[in-house]
């Protein structure tokens, strides 16, 4: 162990439970408690866990060397530290907050230091640059593990959403619906298209229906997207109808001057499904009047 | 060796299946083959089989563009059947939709398609 950090490591073993409350304490002060996603209680044992683990650590690294916090020394910090970004991110804290909770560790034990130092100013001065040096990389690693984990989790909900949302339906013999949901970019475009063709091949469909009711905003591209998704089934020897084009819709794409050209257009999935029928030679008929 | 494209005759059809293996000049030589082979067979339908190709590039969408537009001056009815979905794609995003072009899903959909018009 350094001797220039003795005093820091001394006073978060004797003190432990004070600068736990006095960094709960900052952190409300900071606005970046969030109250609304966890309880004092929780927070205080997030906060009890990260700062035994970071005494533990204080303990063992060498400050003559510059702060590494990939290195060996720091595993453990970095285990209890990720236990806790997890649960942040996946609650939706943002990175800034996720900063200031670090670093609203330094107020607390720079009083600490103050009044067990005062008559040392030499080593007080030290010993709190060395601090600040170590809470400062801690909360540059902090944020990077913060984002990384959130840029995981969107991926992942990103993939989910990817598979969830283009799924295609065999309607009847030779007939076969997408319905489409949400936004409609390249890359989920081009997902559909291969899906939809894929499934041409695989149901030998003569008729598919592209239903955009789902689709919340149609502008150039998207529009675009759809007709060539058409083209291209129309290549493949089947034929396209996008079905859900609301009142809105229609206008929307006539003000942009979407050209749809020889691609069918129907408002409604039902009507789409009518036209489709009368393709592939099928009827529906009522076997009789039901209603009283 | 196998041709890279042949032509067959089914009743007052031809049909053109084109391997994967085509080269350009193949290509070129099955254009002038085919308007032949209309005009001395008196063919009233032509279906391309295109199942076996693999990859398109523009020339290749050209050409499937011009053998069909050929043999609907010279008065047959031409499908283009079998398309792969990676060729299709691709024809897409190289702006070749064919426009005049028609298509099927196999030979027996043009099959049944032309003798639904009489013209097989």
């Amino acid at each position: 162990m350094t001797a220039a950090m003795t005093e820091v490591s001394r006073l978060l073993q004797e003190d432990f439970e004070e600068v736990v409350d006095a960094w709960f304490a900052t952190q409300k002060r900071e606005g970046v408690r969030r109250p609304d996603l966890f309880s004092d209680r929780e927070s205080r044992r997030q906060l009890s866990d990260l700062l035994r683990a970071f005494a533990d650590t204080l303990g063992r690294i060498d400050l003559s060397q510059s702060v590494d916090v990939d290195a060996e020394e720091w595993s453990d910090l970095r285990l209890a530290l990720s236990e806790i970004t997890l649960v942040r991110a996946e609650r939706g804290v943002a990175p800034w907050e996720m900063t200031t909770f670090v670093l609203a560790l330094k107020q607390p034990v720079f009083g600490k230091l103050n009044e067990r130092l005062r008559d040392t100013p030499d080593r007080l001065l030290q010993e709190a640059a060395d601090f600040g040096r170590i809470v400062d990389a801690f909360a540059m690693h902090i944020n990077e593990h913060f984002i990384a984990e959130r840029d995981e989790i969107i991926e992942r909900q990103r993939a989910e959403m990817m598979e969830l949302s283009t799924p295609v339906v065999q309607l009847w013999e030779r007939v076969l619906t997408i319905p489409l949901i949400g936004t409609l970019d390249s890359m989920r475009a081009q997902e559909v298209m291969e899906n939809l063709l894929n499934a041409i091949v695989e149901h030998q469909a003569e008729v598919v229906i592209v239903d955009i009711t789902g689709v919340r905003v149609v502008d150039t591209q998207v529009a675009q997207h759809l007709l060539r998704t058409a083209a291209a089934v129309r290549l493949m020897g089947a034929e396209a109808i996008i079905s859900g084009i609301s009142p809105k819709i229609a206008q929307t794409m006539v003000e942009l001057g979407v050209d749809v050209g020889e691609v069918t257009t129907r408002p409604s999935i039902r009507a789409a499904l009518a036209e489709a029928f009368r393709r592939v030679g099928f009827a529906i008929t009522r076997v009789e009047d039901t209603r009283a | 060796m196998p041709e890279a494209a042949s032509i067959y005759k089914v009743d007052k059809v031809l049909l053109v299946a084109i391997r994967d293996n085509i080269t350009d000049t193949d290509i070129i030589n099955l254009q002038e083959d085919l308007s032949e082979r209309i005009v001395s067979e008196k063919a009233r339908g032509v279906v391309i089989d295109i199942a076996a190709l693999e990859i398109v590039d523009t020339f290749v969408g050209r050409i499937l563009a011009q053998l069909s537009a050929i043999s609907r001056l010279l008065a047959a009815e031409t499908y283009i059947v079998g398309m792969r979905p990676a060729v299709a794609m691709t024809l897409v995003e190289l702006g070749m939709d064919l426009p005049g072009s028609k298509t099927a899903l196999s030979l027996s959909h043009a099959l049944r398609a032309l003798k639904a018009k009489g013209l097989a």
